[in-house]
């Protein structure tokens, strides 16, 4: 299976996935980090990928969403965007209308 | 000499921005494992009628696009924020 296959299926199979730099627990960068404080507040659980685990993941999940940066959230399969824009939307609402119906 | 910002600047001219503010924001992040590849951390502002009727993900697809050969390696991380001057 192909990186984009793997990254495909697995955005699809989990319906919030975070791509980030570290875990949720010991973040490595100031960005994700941030990334997974807002999906702590809106209260619900999801799948956290350490792209600094594998580099072919970390390459290839900017392919996949044409993105040069990481973190990058995916909600039901779509991509939603990066920290800045995961704070825009959680600023505004609309995250947490996104998330909606999602187990937490 | 031309710095990294002001390359920056001069790539999104060609929005047209009513505003346009670029900060090096790398001095705050020196030493920190992402930044030892000595890639640049910067803040970018821009207000620009370019941006009207585009979501966040297009606005800030637009802007990729423009800096796309100096990232990750010269710019290692970019925090934007991307208005239409009714937003501002």
């Amino acid at each position: 299976m192909s990186v984009q296959d793997t990254i495909r299926q697995t955005v699809t199979s989990n319906p919030v996935v975070l791509y980030m730099k570290g875990t949720p627990q010991f973040p490595m960068c100031g960005f994700s980090a941030g990334a997974v404080q807002i999906l702590k507040n809106c209260g619900v659980s999801f799948a956290a990928v350490n792209v600094l685990e594998d580099p072919e993941v970390r390459q290839g999940i900017k392919e996949f969403a044409n993105w040069p940066t990481i973190p990058q959230l995916y909600v039901k399969g779509e991509f939603v965007g990066g920290s800045d824009i995961m704070k825009e939307l959680f600023a505004s609402g609309e995250l947490q209308k996104m998330l909606e119906g999602i187990e937490g | 000499m031309t710095t990294l910002a002001d390359e920056i600047r001069s790539r999104l001219v060609v929005l047209a921005p009513e505003a346009l503010d670029v900060h090096d924001d790398s001095a705050a992040h020196a030493g920190h494992a992402g930044a030892a590849a000595g890639g640049g951390h910067f803040d970018v502002l821009i207000v620009s009628d370019a941006f009207a009727g585009l979501n966040a993900l297009a606005r800030h697809r637009k802007v990729y696009a423009l800096l796309a050969d100096l990232m990750p390696h010269r710019i290692h991380a970019l925090s934007l924020k991307a208005l239409t001057p009714d937003e501002l």
